[in-house]
């Protein structure tokens, strides 16, 4: 077969129908555009809300639970083993907060080649202290630059920097707790915790995360000014941060690390379902309705192909009298659809790139975001790819009911009924 | 003296099933050949136009047998009528079908490039001969719609003999022109024939030109009377 002919013969029918062609061209261009500036757009949107909770969300987090004993005296006797054994009033033990053997978890850990870093933290819920008000809060001891690392903890600090915190005796404390107790960077907040022991600290910073009820409550300070405001000795520490290479690979490794070091382990999937779901059906709907886009764009090309083969039956049957055979017909008019859909189809991804473009520079500015600018999107190779795929396969499929009743084409029937 | 038969037909038989079932060619045994110009007469519904798409390979619906330059043309796939079509058989209908997305000269040249034999240049060259023989090379790179009827004949004529092929059919070939583009489309018929040794088979119902035809056979109810 000649594909140059068949390419030029299809050619020259579009180019004598060319504002149709334009037209069809244009229904394939917008939805693509469409299809990607909406996707790119949900996608980034997706990014941003998954980061406000997942980002600050260890993949895997060890700690102890308070809870009751796994195994009861009664269970470790054994004249009771084959027997059903009910215990009622059971009351949770107190192990500590602090994880046993801490160090040498933690030392395990950073040479595990599945794992990102580690961050070592000390949690502790404390009052703060203004006056004559007391208001409840947590204070964390973080690893400064494992922290910042893992969860990117300076993106928050809206004033002053986290590495401050590395003085002695220093706290950074949420924007809403500065604003309610009227303290800004560079004065003094007295805290005392639930042991009782009182401190006087001094802010260098002020976080705000965007969510208000963490912002209202929660204060960083660094592993040992926790630690010396808890009075307790520098292997205190009440959770362990694992963030991984593989983030899916969560779930099994959290089962793997609970029984390997006796602790309790929570994935950020388990932590944070409802975010997953969210995601799930934005994506679900952002998909559904670029691909209607594409049918409708479809069915556009269908039409102005089958007008074409009407208007051209003449054409067609001297071609065929001329020795064109069914399949040649056939595939000129393929030709044409795969050349609209292409055309169509990059002017298309362009025009997205461009729509992604002036989304991504339109201000978005709202208290609950500080880290946000403008719209999020996000520039995937993967959309582009999907949207010229589905192009062509949509503008090939409406091309091919056209051509096939174009190669079946009687050129006898339209000769002699002229 | 067997290869001398550009066409032979052996018990040609063809129906009509709409509105009920009728038989238009009734056994038609006909060999035509090479170098003859020949014309089928006949009164409308005598079935010579039906013949002539027969003859053609276009029309597949038939009984008997068609060879074409002793090869057996009845069952063979479309790919390959196709393709004899192309090589074997030069067409002028009554109305010109030119293309009009093409110039004059890619309307000739256009069936010479399905064949893949020439050149581009070569059959530029090609069709430049046959439409300087024919007298339109000067509308060359005009666009169809501009021609008059009698010069879009002749561009379809010119279209026809791009192939060189064995035989050129006819249907009505002047049925839409007047008496004088008439008489030029016949002129050049009968030269080709003349000078070129072109075998020629036209479908008319003009007496006059089938009168100046070497030829005439004439059909009546389906069957050849002469």
């Amino acid at each position: 077969m000649n594909y140059k002919l068949i390419l030029n013969i299809a050619f020259h029918l579009l180019r004598a129908r060319l504002k149709q062609t334009i037209v069809a061209a244009v229904g394939v261009t917008f939805s693509i555009a469409m299809f990607i500036a909406l996707v790119s757009f949900m996608s980034g949107l997706n990014e941003m809300l998954d980061g406000l909770m997942l980002n600050r969300t260890p993949h895997i987090l060890l700690y102890n639970e308070v809870k009751p004993s796994e195994n009861q005296p009664l269970s470790l006797s054994g004249d009771y083993k084959r027997n059903t054994n009910f215990i009622r009033s059971i009351k949770p033990k107190d192990r500590g907060k602090s994880i046993y053997n801490s160090m040498s978890i933690i030392k395990t850990l950073k040479q595990d080649k599945r794992i990102i870093d580690v961050a070592p933290k000390v949690t502790a819920s404390v009052l703060f202290n203004s006056g004559t008000i007391e208001i409840a809060g947590f204070v964390n001891g973080i690893d400064i630059i494992a922290e910042d690392t893992l969860f990117k903890i300076s993106d928050y600090i809206k004033e002053g920097k986290v590495t401050d915190l590395s003085q002695n005796n220093s706290i950074i404390i949420g924007k809403g707790l500065s604003d309610k107790m009227l303290l800004s960077k560079g004065d003094i907040i007295k805290i005392s915790t639930s042991s009782g022991n009182l401190a006087s600290l001094k802010i260098v910073g002020i976080s705000e995360i965007g969510i208000a009820e963490i912002d209202n409550v929660m204060s960083y300070t660094s592993l040992a000014t926790a630690q010396k405001l808890l009075g307790q000795n520098k292997s205190y520490i009440t959770d362990i941060q694992i963030n991984l290479y593989d983030k899916e690979s969560a779930v099994p490794l959290s089962k793997e690390f609970h029984t390997a070091f006796n602790l309790d382990a929570i994935d950020y999937q388990t932590a944070n379902s409802q975010f997953e779901t969210g995601s799930t059906v934005r994506s679900i709907i952002s998909y559904s309705v670029g691909i209607v886009l594409l049918i409708v764009a479809g069915f556009g090309i269908y039409n102005i192909l089958n007008m074409m083969i009407y208007e051209k039956m003449d054409s067609i049957a001297i071609l065929k009298a001329t020795g064109f055979s069914g399949n040649d017909v056939k595939w000129i008019f393929i030709s044409l659809s795969i050349i609209i859909g292409l055309t169509g189809g990059i002017f298309g991804l362009v025009f997205g790139y461009v729509f992604s473009a002036i989304i991504d520079v339109i201000p978005f500015e709202t208290t609950s975001l500080p880290t946000v600018k403008t719209y999020p999107i996000d520039y995937n190779i993967v959309y582009y790819s999907i949207g010229i795929t589905f192009a062509l396969f949509t503008t090939i499929i409406s091309g091919l009911f056209p051509a096939l009743k174009a190669s079946r084409v009687d050129p006898v029937e339209i000769i002699r009924g002229k | 003296m067997e290869n001398n038969k550009v066409i032979e037909t052996i018990g040609l038989t063809k129906y009509f099933y709409n509105p009920a079932k009728f038989q238009v060619i009734k056994d038609v045994n006909l060999s035509i050949n090479h170098g003859e110009f020949v014309s089928i007469e006949g009164r409308s519904g005598s079935g010579k136009s039906t013949l002539l798409y027969l003859l053609s390979t276009m029309d597949t619906d038939y009984e008997g047998q068609l060879l074409i330059h002793d090869e057996l043309i009845t069952g063979q796939p479309d790919k390959n009528l196709a393709r004899i079509r192309n090589e074997k058989i030069g067409f002028v209908f009554q109305f010109h079908y030119l293309l009009s997305e093409y110039d004059v000269l890619g309307n000739v040249m256009l069936p010479g490039f399905k064949l893949g034999k020439y050149s581009k240049e070569e059959l530029e060259h090609r069709a430049m001969g046959h439409l300087k023989t024919l007298g339109i090379e000067k509308h060359a790179t005009k666009k169809t719609n501009q021609l008059s009827g009698g010069e879009k004949q002749r561009v379809a004529i010119a279209r026809a003999l791009i192939n060189d092929p064995l035989i050129i059919m006819g249907d009505e070939p002047t049925g839409n022109l007047d008496k004088k583009n008439g008489d030029v489309v016949f002129d050049i018929f009968k030269t080709l024939t003349q000078e070129f040794n072109q075998t020629i088979l036209i479908v008319t119902h003009d007496p006059d030109f089938a009168n100046k035809t070497d030829r005439i056979i004439t059909m009546e109810d389906g069957r050849i009377i002469s």
